[in-house]
């Protein structure tokens, strides 16, 4: 028997306060207005006062209209059946499928126990050569994408997501654009992703609210497919709307403020998200792969920030490329000593290679003369700027790494690469 | 006394507030029930017959009305034989145990006893019947591991006792009466071999506290050499994300020269502790021989783990610390990172609605962490025997920011400060601590003339660069050029160390006074070099042989060989001892 009420004592924002008993913390209640009904989350309680955040917004909310609570909290279907569908931040299809209500779970459970967990140390193939051979992507690694507004991140996912050696995709899209949700349905489908694919989409003309949801309904789908044996991939996008909608929520709610107005549970928040990527032991695991956009390319803005240190790593997309250098995956070396033997060195050569290829840059636009070296490394910045680093190049680890040989062997000598001389000898390419 | 009870008036997040009847005291444990489950709590405010709770679990489903059980005792970790070896969370509740329990998640609501409550331990009593002990005093021990783990008269109890009786030398357990006390009136106190002990307060049952004077090694060069800590001293490692703070604690805290081990991984990646878990059991401890993991103990909880036991993680953690100091043991603490506890007071304290202080951390932030800081120390014990207490904890600034509050309170109570830069992480220089702006108040392990000579040459060094970056290397002299070359080199081999490689991560006090002499040789002598090209072409040369000789072993056949190659190149250079140099060596000033 569910309680219904209907005197709202107070609509600020998103939140509404009824005057309720035996409200349950974090409850779901639904209210009917005018314009249909909505679902609303207990949020706070005082005494018999329970302030609720509406998922479709505090607008046109009456005093006069009725929540009824459902005396359950946020919970997500879980079936084979989620293959291939799309949901919104409710957990209501969105596409034109049936409502899915089997075997329903909680979201945001506890954390796995960390005596479950077990050391990352398998490689996730994605045959993008800046992930693969230079910043490897492991299996249960949680790693954003650190990215200026304008960058092809979405893009970026949707190849991570067709390419990657995963058995389910779950894509949680927060405050994404229309064409954008659009742009990931077709790619998907074209691609015959859609069918390991399950989608839980905010768009930026959705309500606040439900952008909250979308992180921990896609990773409560993703844990439950992990424990059942499978690698499962979670591609969030963007997690910074995700921030700003806690933010909106808790300055409604007069939290006090901690940094740039977020709220002082930022690190928390994030990192209970975050720490959803696992390898169970015996069993299956969460990949996450997150976008977090950087207002104004400012690595220290609050998000990123915390973000950072939560994550193993970051992929920092720039210029249409993943950078080498701000780029790190803090687990690939738990898995490239394994792929192919010159891996590492080759890695390692390139990128000291590329660095030194910067600097002369720097030095010519300064005006400065250029030596036979200097000349070398202009020819092989560019080589490798185009055949490696290109986001469209396309191609499996052993190929990029191939690759990387013949670069080094149009613009150098053995000697001149710094690498290891019994490497030389075996992959150095004869023409 | 525990029928004290009381019902859940109002919830915001994981701060529950309680109308009570009777008597309750701040900072009490109680349990929330809800749904047949009971959640653990702390009282953090009282107001007239409201008590404010924060919950050390998830707060869902928790309504009005809810009962709430007062238990009359603060947060306490349980301290008896056994804590070695263990992986606990902020509560002490031990992690594997809760998984045999409940599976893969940590379910709310489920908890186990701290120390094994069935395991048999051999008991040698060593006080007589009739002898006159207080807190903190031994009466018996048992074998733990590699150590002689003693048992103690409880710290909480006040006064003088007279022993009454004593237990055979034998098995028992941890609950089994093994003595029985008896007070200055008379009265009777049997006890065993374990107790507990509130974690927020500090144990003070030692005869004197003592200046921190020894070093620690830590065998990292840079931080012996340059920026030593004592034991019984504290450090800060601040640094932004992806510096390498973890892996330097992970270093120090298997090559450290101590005893026992307390890593806390507050607040931070689970996967850093399952690092730690695969790969502790396996390593040898060069100091006794056995499994690494024997020395250690993990308290862990990580950021997705309710924040409230976060908070309470670090001083469960210092607790333990405390009582194996107790026994006549070094002990180093590691929390990793002390920002995420402040972090999680911070959000205690928004939800308390307290005023905000800087960046909204509560005003009592620095007295908190001086306070922690201050658990710290030498002390010296009842029975004549030293011991101690070293905490380190990391830093992690917002947006590698030092000015930030966190950073700012904890400079004010440490000894040592190591402060990890992004441009030496991003020039893969490890370990990252910056020798231009870390100090350090402790004795080094080489001399302090000498350190002076090196960092002398590292700030010159760092100008002629800074000014090299303007004037391009053709406006450079060539003898200010040599300076910034021989900075270079000594950062390069000796600040730089490879904490992967067995050998370069473990340079013992005698080996880092021996290379030390042997660089103020070649940094403080005059070469015969003719330009620029020459002489970055002797140090790149001296560079590498010194690199090779920091991965031999200390006096080995290799070794001799290796310092051979260097004084052959240097009197292929053409060296001449200079006169600070040679005054250095021959022990003058």
């Amino acid at each position: 028997m569910s309680k219904v009420y209907n005197k709202i004592e107070s609509v600020t924002g998103n939140v509404i306060t009824v005057r309720a008993d035996g409200v349950r913390y974090q409850e779901l209640a639904q209210i009917t207005t005018r314009f249909g009904k909505s679902l609303a989350q207990v949020n706070k309680i005082d005494g018999n006062l329970v302030s609720l955040q509406v998922f479709a917004g505090g607008q046109g909310v009456s005093t006069g209209d009725e929540v009824r609570f459902l005396g359950h909290e946020m919970r997500v279907s879980f079936s084979e059946d989620l293959l291939g569908r799309i949901f919104d931040g409710s957990g209501e299809p969105r596409d034109k499928g049936p409502a899915l209500t089997d075997n329903m779970k909680s979201i945001g459970g506890p954390s796995v126990n960390p005596t479950k967990r077990i050391l990352a140390n398998r490689m996730m193939r994605t045959n993008i050569p800046m992930i693969d051979m230079f910043n490897t992507l492991v299996v249960s690694q949680k790693l954003p994408i650190f990215s200026i507004s304008g960058e092809p991140y979405n893009q970026l996912l949707a190849r991570i997501a067709l390419q990657a050696d995963a058995d389910v995709i779950v894509l949680g899209g927060m405050g994404l654009k229309y064409d954008d949700f659009l742009y990931f349905k077709e790619e998907l489908s074209n691609g015959g992703a859609l069918s390991k694919t399950v989608m839980f989409i905010h768009t930026a003309s959705d309500p606040t609210v439900e952008c909250m949801m979308i992180p921990d309904m896609a990773l409560a789908v993703a844990e439950q497919f992990a424990l059942q044996d499978k690698d499962v991939l979670v591609l969030l996008t963007d997690m910074t709307n995700f921030a700003d909608s806690m933010k909106e929520i808790a300055i409604t709610q007069e939290q006090v403020p901690s940094n740039r107005g977020y709220p002082g549970d930022l690190y928390s928040q994030l990192a209970s998200r975050y720490e959803k990527a696992v390898d169970f032991a015996n069993s299956g695991s969460v990949t996450v792969l997150a976008v977090t956009t950087m207002p104004g390319d400012d690595v220290t803005h609050p998000v990123p920030d915390n973000t950072g240190y939560i994550t193993e790593g970051q992929y920092y997309l720039k210029g249409g490329r993943i950078e080498p250098f701000g780029s790190l995956s803090r687990l690939k070396q738990n898995v490239n000593g394994k792929t192919r033997k010159d891996h590492r060195a080759l890695m390692d050569a390139m990128i000291r290679l590329y660095s030194s290829y910067k600097e002369t840059l720097e030095k010519k636009n300064m005006g400065f003369a250029m030596s036979r070296w200097d000349e070398k490394l202009l020819k092989y910045g560019l080589l490798f700027e185009n055949r490696l680093m290109d986001l469209s190049v396309n191609m499996p680890l052993e190929e990029s790494l191939d690759t990387g040989w013949k670069i080094l062997a149009e613009c150098f000598e053995k000697d001149e690469t710094g690498i290891k001389s019994d490497l030389t000898e075996a992959f150095w390419p004869v023409n | 006394m525990t029928e004290n009870k009381g019902r859940v008036v109002s919830i915001n997040g994981n701060l529950v507030s309680v109308r009570f009847e009777g008597n309750v005291s701040m900072n009490e444990i109680c349990y929330v029930h809800v749904d047949g489950t009971k959640l653990k709590s702390e009282v953090i405010r009282i107001r007239g017959d409201i008590a404010q709770i924060q919950v050390y679990e998830m707060t869902i489903g928790i309504k009005c009305g809810d009962e709430v059980e007062f238990t009359g005792e603060m947060l306490s970790a349980q301290l008896g034989p056994g804590l070695l070896g263990q992986i606990y969370d902020g509560l002490q509740n031990p992690l594997p145990v809760l998984a045999e329990q409940a599976g893969w998640f940590l379910e709310r609501g489920n908890y186990a006893d701290g120390l094994h409550a069935e395991k048999k331990w051999e008991f040698t009593p060593t006080a007589k019947v009739g002898a006159t002990l207080r807190a903190g005093e031994h009466f018996g021990t048992v074998p733990e591991g590699p150590f002689t783990h003693k048992i103690f008269v409880p710290f909480h109890l006040l006064g003088t006792y007279t022993l009454k009786s004593i237990a055979e030398k034998g098995e028992y357990t941890i609950n089994e009466t093994v003595a029985v006390l008896c007070d200055e009136r008379g009265r009777e106190i049997p006890v065993s071999m374990s107790f507990r002990w509130p974690v927020k307060r500090a144990v003070k049952c030692y005869a004197e506290r003592l200046a921190p004077t020894e070093t620690m090694e830590t065998k990292v060069r840079l931080i012996d050499s340059f920026f030593p800590v004592a034991k019984g001293g504290t450090y800060c490692t601040p640094g932004p994300f992806g510096a390498g703070k973890t892996v330097l604690q992970h270093t120090t805290s298997k090559y450290a020269d101590v005893d026992i081990v307390i890593i806390a991984a507050v607040g931070e990646r689970a996967g850093e502790v399952v690092e730690t878990l695969t790969e502790f059991p396996e390593l040898i401890d060069p100091r006794t021989g056995r499994s690494l993991m024997e020395r250690t103990i993990i308290i862990c909880n990580t950021s997705s783990m309710p924040v409230a036991s976060r908070e309470a993680s670090v001083y469960t953690a210092v607790t333990m610390a405390e009582y194996y100091r107790q026994m006549g043991l070094h002990v180093l603490l590691l929390a990793d990172s002390t920002s995420r506890w402040a972090q999680a007071m911070r959000e205690m304290s928004g939800r308390l609605e307290e005023i905000p202080g800087e960046e909204a951390f509560p005003a009592y932030l620095e007295s908190y962490i001086a306070a922690f800081y201050e658990r710290a120390g030498c002390v010296l014990l009842p029975d004549g025997n030293k011991g101690s207490v070293t905490i380190g904890g990391t830093v992690s600034p917002a947006g590698g920011n030092f000015e930030e509050p966190v950073t700012q309170a904890t400079l004010k109570v440490v000894g040592a400060f190591h402060g990890l830069s992004r441009e030496r992480s991003d020039a893969r220089k490890y370990p990252a601590i910056d020798p231009l702006i870390s100090w350090s108040k402790y004795k080094t392990v080489t001399e302090p003339v000498k350190c002076a000579f090196c960092r002398n040459i590292l700030l010159h060094g760092d100008e002629i660069g800074s000014m090299m970056k303007v004037v391009g290397e053709e406006g450079t002299s060539l003898e200010d050029y040599i300076v910034y070359l021989k900075a270079e080199m000594l950062d390069a081999v000796y600040l730089q160390q490879n904490s992967f490689d067995l050998i370069d991560a473990d340079t013992s006090k005698e080996r880092q006074r021996y290379v030390t002499d042997k660089l103020i040789v070649v940094l403080g002598s005059e070469y015969a070099l003719a330009d620029k090209d020459s002489a970055r072409s002797f140090f790149n040369r001296l560079r590498q042989k010194f690199i090779d000789w920091n991965y031999t072993a200390f006096k080995s056949e290799a070794f001799a060989k290796a310092e051979n190659e260097i004084e052959m190149l240097y009197a292929d250079g053409d060296g001449k001892l200079g006169n600070k140099a040679e005054r250095l060596l021959k022990g003058g000033v």
